[in-house]
């Protein structure tokens, strides 16, 4: 099968100091690929890099038929494939209605309205529709940016810490609307986290990352049950890991 | 008096109209990108930008005042090119040099003062660079309008590059604020402080429209 995306050589630096260095990997169409680790370990990096939103300092990211690197750009259309929900979402000071709507007039989608009702309804909020976003608590903001991710139908999904400081309840929701839409869509997902549980139950494949290297990526029961790794062990166990 | 009243009503809304339009159409992209984008000579840009906005008009005035006399620093351009002295077109010169730094100063600083990852997000929602860039500069609207009430305030009660560039030639170049400064050294103290009103009525209610052109943004 041919890999989505295709990694080779990868390495981003900031001011001369590195913070990602990935010789290869490989992300396959439909999969949900998790990333542990400590903070620091460049994680959000990644998903940055594989949104196209930052440029790699070395190496290619091959993503379906092209290849793209510090000097080639994919064009917006192949971007607006791929969406990112970050930890800390940051909404536009308007209505909730609106916060949704950005990505979809952006695509000039001709049914904005029935979109919305019908992601509001997915995540819980249809209530909220004309409220000002900036009332809305921690975990509602958070639903709001899972909405106007997935309504936009991303073929690539990028999670980045999405439940993080979240109670269980919004965890429990969250984990829930994406487990749905990867079964409704077959939307490729890779979720950062540093909830182990949360890759347990969601992931196919797992990957520890640390200091900005990939130390172990498998697949889920062998990553947690037999891993290979001492610091993947060590990091399942809760200990520090350098 | 009220005919030539309402025409130095109209001047000054004239020429402070002309002077705001023009420092707005250049210093908001110019205050947008100095609070986006990095490039060198950012900083310099900012400090220029900053000491801009406490400029003393008076030193403007003569600057604009040596720029523009017939003996003057662009004395070897084209004299249909330049404004002329003691013209309206002077006045809106200075006074635009005036409100520029302050509109784009301000306008740099809401810039600056929006959740850093927002652009980033809006980006991950399929905007381009040019999309990203007014997302920020929409959610900075109401510093941005501060940016322009700001630069308006700093001109309508101008008074000193205005007289010097404009001369306050009655009936030519004369505006509320030359006519108050006019009444006040003739001792007509009632007219001067019913101009003075009038400054005060004019200024409150360019600030309302202002802020009426910017909708709910108040409210939410």
């Amino acid at each position: 099968m041919t890999p989505l995306y295709r990694i080779t050589g990868l390495t981003k630096e900031y001011n001369g100091r590195r913070v990602l260095d990935l010789p290869a990997l490989e992300i396959q169409s439909g999969e949900l690929l998790a990333l542990v680790g400590p903070s620091g370990a460049g994680k959000s990096t990644l998903l940055r890099l594989l949104n196209f939103l930052e440029l790699p300092s070395r190496g290619d990211i091959s993503f379906k038929d092209s290849t793209y690197n510090s000097g080639k750009q994919p064009p917006l259309d192949v971007r607006r494939t791929i969406t990112t929900v970050f930890q800390r979402p940051a909404l536009l000071k308007r209505s909730v209605f609106d916060n949704i709507a950005y990505g979809l007039r952006l695509r000039r989608h001709h049914a904005i309205r029935e979109a919305i009702t019908d992601i509001l309804g997915r995540v819980g909020l249809n209530d909220l529709a004309p409220h000002p976003a900036r009332t809305l608590s921690g975990g509602e903001a958070q639903r709001v940016a899972l909405a106007r991710a997935l309504c936009l139908q991303p073929e690539v999904l990028l999670l980045d810490e999405p439940t993080a400081n979240l109670d269980p309840y919004n965890i429990n929701l969250i984990e829930d609307i994406i487990q749905r839409h990867r079964a409704e869509t077959n939307a490729t997902v890779v979720l950062v986290t540093h909830n182990t549980f949360q890759a347990r139950r969601l992931a196919d494949r797992v990957g520890l990352m640390l200091n900005g290297s990939l130390v172990e990526l498998t697949g889920r029961d062998e990553f947690f049950e037999s891993p290979r790794d001492a610091r993947t062990r060590a990091f399942i166990a809760g200990e520090m890991i350098y | 008096m009220s005919g030539e009243l309402a025409e130095i009503i109209a001047l000054s809304l004239r020429v402070t109209g002309l002077a705001l339009l023009i420092s707005s159409l250049i210093g908001i992209p110019l205050g947008a990108i100095a609070g986006l984008k990095r490039f060198i000579g950012r900083r310099l840009l900012m400090a220029l930008l900053y000491t801009g906005m406490g400029f003393p008009p008076v030193v403007i005035g003569l600057f604009v005042y040596l720029l523009l006399s017939r003996n003057g620093w662009l004395s070897f351009m084209p004299a249909d090119v330049l404004p002329k002295l003691f013209t309206p077109s002077a006045m809106v010169l200075a006074q635009t040099i005036i409100s520029l730094p302050l509109v784009a100063g301000f306008t740099a600083a809401a810039v600056l003062g929006v959740d850093p990852s927002l652009r980033l997000q809006v980006r991950a929602l399929g905007a381009s660079e040019s999309q990203a860039a007014w997302a920020v500069l929409n959610e900075a609207r109401m510093g941005v309008l501060v940016a322009v009430i700001a630069g308006f305030g700093s001109i309508i009660s101008e008074v000193g590059a205005v007289m010097m560039v404009g001369g306050n030639i009655a009936g030519h170049t004369r505006l509320l604020t030359t006519a108050i400064v006019l009444e006040t050294s003739k001792g007509n103290f009632d007219l001067a402080l019913a101009l003075g009103g009038v400054l005060l009525g004019l200024s409150f209610l360019a600030n309302l429209a202002m802020l009426a052109l910017q909708g709910k943004s108040l409210d939410e």
